[in-house]
């Protein structure tokens, strides 16, 4: 066996031992969730014909609470009219054991410690037999429940594991890479689809074609009125997918067209303003910019940077505009200039090249972060989820 | 007629949008073009999953090397797909309950969110992240400073790393008032204040002005490389 295989072997041995570790101690990646409970009920009682009925879209949409105010009839859970569904939204480690008595709540500044500790002692009794905790369902509290969420903590498991496939080409190309590449590429083909269909498709041509059918479908707020017009992005569109049939593919130009067309002719307009024009407007600035002191009297060293400043940004400009100036030659006063564009070119690359690695590092920063805060637990920057400093209080 | 029409398409949605940004007449044509194009663009997406279908689907049939890849992309699109275009797992939207498809297709805990958050995410976030490695390679293999070009260069941009750290902050607390301005930090302000913004206007101004000349020559059918070599 070769050595370098040795090697890896051991690595993984102790990676997975350490992870058996900390799985056994309850101190490694988990998710839970706090659950809010909807409860509605839809009335189609009509208020001015007492009796009769409203349409599905006249129907008023009621709390369980608001019902029993108005006295309108209170389906059971599983009835029609009844509709009623559990809502999610993650919560940490810590916030989770406060909720179910794990540990000590701790109290805010001017709040009673006492009181707030009992709390968190109901929450616990509730918990019991359970496995979750439920507050009391007092009325118009909304009803909530405490879990581990199994669904996200296998997802922020397999987040974990993605990141380390795809960290592992820093080694070379392997299979665990392969794959992960493999994954991104569906799911994000599949994504930007999916957005594309909700976002634009079914409001934007759908809705204007066949807006009752989108009304009483997937959205019932919209008012949209049948626009024939939009028959011709319809036809474009599936032109443009004839780009997969090989005999067709010409017919795909005419969308492209378009596409072109607009993106050329919104592009001229939105560059000459807010760029050509703006930028020229910005330049044109006061090259003697007077700084005054408290008494009113120029200030002779602040006036001489100030202006300075702005002097620097000219011959900048011009300097650099010069150089992008190809119809001459470079060469005399014209190439001197233009030299001196180079040098400021050079700064600006030399800055965006900075700020270039500034943001992949944090980048890189936040993925491990990821991997040692939200996923291995081994550091807390936030005191999210260290029981021990979290049971003393944070202290 | 495959030329001319589209030569014409161009022209027109093209000018209708100049147009309308000068007249309130046709204000709403733009506006309306707009539409058209976002509408397009998004089948567009449609055009781009069929044509990973067909690529992977045939890489599949043929057994090609790496054919097994292909299963999981068709895998990881088709699953994808299926649980964002039918909305599975989404619970009606709070206003309107009697209505099964009228939730947030991206809403939270659905497992297109899933998909989302747990794959998508964190495996794009950690390719973007490894060039870090690959730019800091490629730095210390490319950039020698052996002339004043590559000095401003390399010497710009370990002002501006070292100024956005707190060591940078840190080596230069020491210097006296009236030299504040060498401060490491504040040379890193200045230089993105006055040398990085002439650089910047400058290329702005470039680049609009390159744009406008080229969407004028689409416009106007000088360039039609866009419509290819007219073969197929």
């Amino acid at each position: 066996m070769k050595t370098e295989r040795i090697v890896w072997i051991i690595i993984l041995v102790i990676a997975g031992a350490f992870l058996l570790y900390r799985a056994s101690t309850g101190q490694l990646g988990r998710v839970y969730v706090e659950g809010t409970l909807n409860d509605f009920v839809v009335d189609y009682s009509d208020p001015d014909n007492p009796g009769g009925t409203v349409g599905k879209h006249d129907a008023r949409v009621l709390t369980v609470d608001e019902a029993s105010e108005e006295g309108v009839a209170i389906p059971e859970v599983g009835q029609p009219n009844r509709y009623q569904w559990w809502s999610y939204k993650e919560q940490s480690a810590k916030e989770f054991w406060q909720e179910t008595g794990v540990i000590a709540v701790e109290p805010e500044s001017g709040a009673d410690p006492d009181a707030a500790n009992s709390a968190a002692g109901e929450g616990a009794e509730s918990a019991a037999g359970t496995g979750a905790a439920s507050t009391p369902a007092a009325a118009a509290v909304p009803q909530m429940e405490y879990k581990l969420s199994i669904g996200r903590t296998a997802g922020l498991w397999a987040a974990a594991l993605f990141t380390l496939a795809i960290f592992s080409f820093l080694y070379r190309d392997n299979p665990f890479y392969k794959t992960a590449e493999s994954i991104v590429v569906g799911v994000s083909a599949a994504y930007w689809m999916v957005v594309g269909f909700w976002t634009v498709i079914i409001p934007n041509l759908v809705g204007r074609l066949l807006p009752a059918m989108v009304k009483g479908w997937s959205m019932p707020g919209i008012e949209p009125d049948f626009e024939w017009t939009y028959l011709f992005p319809l036809i474009l569109g599936i032109m443009l997918l004839m780009r997969l049939s090989p005999k067709g593919s010409w017919i795909s130009r005419w969308p492209l067209a378009f596409i072109i067309g607009t993106t050329a002719g919104f592009r001229m307009i939105t560059f000459i303003h807010a760029d050509f024009l703006s930028q020229i407007r910005n330049g044109i600035k006061p090259l003697y910019v007077p700084q005054y002191t408290d008494a009113g009297q120029v200030a002779a060293s602040a006036t001489f940077w100030a202006s300075l400043e702005n002097v620097l940004l000219l011959i900048g400009v011009l300097s650099c505009l010069v150089y992008f100036f190809f119809s001459i030659e470079h060469k005399g006063i014209v190439g001197k200039t233009a030299k001196l564009g180079i040098w400021f070119l050079m700064v600006t690359f030399g800055a965006a090249f900075g700020y270039t690695v500034m943001g992949r590092i944090a980048l890189l920063a936040i993925r491990l972060e990821f991997l040692f805060d939200d996923w291995l637990w081994l550091i807390d920057p936030k005191d999210l989820h260290t029981l021990t400093s979290a049971a003393t209080g944070g202290g | 007629m495959k030329r001319t029409i589209p030569l014409l398409i161009t022209a027109i949605g093209g000018f209708v949008l100049v147009f309308a940004y000068f007249s309130p007449y046709t204000e709403d044509w733009g506006e309306k073009t707009m539409i058209w194009f976002d509408v397009i663009a998004a089948i567009a997406f449609v055009l781009g999953g069929g044509n990973l279908l067909k690529i992977h689907l045939k890489k599949t049939s043929d057994q090609a090397e790496g054919w097994g890849y292909s299963v999981i992309t068709l895998l990881a699109f088709g699953i994808t797909l299926l649980v964002g275009l039918l909305k599975i797992g989404v619970n009606p939207s709070p206003q309107f309950p009697h209505f099964a498809w009228s939730g947030e297709y991206r809403e939270n805990g659905s497992p297109f969110w899933w998909l989302y958050e747990f794959a998508f995410k964190p495996l794009t976030a950690t390719m973007f992240s490894m060039l870090a490695f690959y730019i800091a390679s490629a730095a210390f293999r490319a950039f020698r400073a052996k002339n004043l070009e590559a000095i401003l260069l390399l010497g710009t941009a370990f002002i501006i790393l070292l100024g956005r750290t707190f060591a940078g902050v840190w080596l230069t607390d020491w210097m006296p008032e009236a030299l504040s301005g060498l401060k490491i930090d504040n040379l890193t302000v200045y230089i993105m204040k006055v040398f990085v913004t002439t650089g910047n206007r400058a290329i702005m101004i470039g680049i609009a002005l390159g744009i406008a000349s080229m969407s004028l020559k689409v416009l106007l059918g000088v360039d039609r490389s866009y419509l290819g070599s007219g073969q197929e």
